[in-house]
């Protein structure tokens, strides 16, 4: 059977995912072999997944860290003080 | 010998995290509760970024986000005694974070002057990718540019709420799809097709951008036109 962009599209995130049957998976690189928009769309796709589970996209707050676990001494120190 | 480089504090801190280390998550919690309330530190130690983040990408605030993941890791402290294992601690507590962050989302809404996002898009829309007949690889190394990084910041924060949270859990925390399914409270079905829907919003707004960023471009990723 063969596959249009369409179908191709649909099934982009769960072909990254490695998460697509055998059959369905050798339709797709079969269309890609030959569809050079699609090629394009699945490599950018995938390029944006990595690029955005990067540690540096969403940095922490400096003392973050800190201020939270001084808070929870504080809640530990009157939690034990009241019995 | 004891390093006089570190404090009291340090030590401690160090000391409790080897011995949480040592331990499986279930022991730790059972000492916690018997008394042992310091290896809470460590406990939560691998759980205090995802936190925030959930929160950040919920309120968009980092003071509100920060504020709200206090609190939550105060409801975790008091409420450990309910965690039973039936799901990972991390999940466990992501679940509670969820929930503090629509309790602000709640309280914000009660404000005229902050309306409520709504929480709750399942809007089609179009899905069509952005199309383009070339596509120049983005290295880690591109990162290095905080205007790349403004640029994906963004993109994830102005996607709707549902889709924003799947990728956080998804492909920012790297939870499976079982695990976003039960922070989530919907079926590993609707995961996948929110994931989906949401990478695709990614890529026809990201590509664009990006394309300015990859090597070789006119502007080229070291921030000067060549």
């Amino acid at each position: 059977m063969k596959i249009d962009c369409k179908h191709v599209w649909q099934h982009i995130s769960a072909y990254i995912d490695g998460d697509v049957d055998a059959q369905l998976r050798a339709e797709i690189d079969r269309h890609l072999e030959h569809c050079e928009i699609c090629s394009a769309v699945m490599d950018s796709t995938r390029n944006v997944v990595v690029l955005i589970a990067d540690d540096r996209i969403f940095e922490i707050p400096s003392g973050y860290s800190e201020r939270l676990h001084r808070r929870l001494e504080a809640v530990f120190a009157k939690e034990s003080s009241s019995g | 010998m004891t390093d006089t480089s570190k404090s009291t504090g340090e030590i401690a801190s160090g000391l409790a995290e080897r011995e949480a280390a040592a331990l499986d998550t279930a022991q730790t919690i059972a000492r916690i509760l018997a008394g042992e309330s310091h290896l809470f530190h460590a406990l939560i130690q691998p759980v205090e970024r995802p936190v925030f983040l959930m929160l950040y990408m919920l309120l968009r605030d980092e003071t509100d986000a920060e504020d709200a993941a206090q609190e939550t890791f105060i409801k975790v402290y008091r409420n450990l005694h309910t965690f039973r294992g039936d799901s990972k601690f991390s999940t466990w507590v992501l679940s509670i974070t969820r929930n503090e962050g629509l309790g602000w989302l709640r309280k914000r809404a009660s404000r005229p002057e902050e309306p409520l996002e709504p929480v709750l898009d399942e809007s089609s829309g179009d899905f069509t990718p952005a199309l383009l007949t070339d596509w120049r690889e983005l290295p880690p190394e591109a990162l290095e540019r905080q205007e790349l990084r403004q640029c994906l910041c963004r993109a994830i924060l102005k996607l709707p709420p549902i889709y924003r949270e799947v990728v956080q859990l998804r492909d920012l925390d790297e939870l499976d799809v079982q695990e976003t399914a039960n922070v989530l409270g919907i079926t590993p079905g609707s995961v996948k097709v929110r994931l989906h829907r949401a990478r695709m919003m990614l890529q026809k707004d990201l590509v664009p951008q990006l394309k300015a960023f990859a090597p070789g471009s006119k502007r080229g990723w070291f921030g000067r036109r060549v």
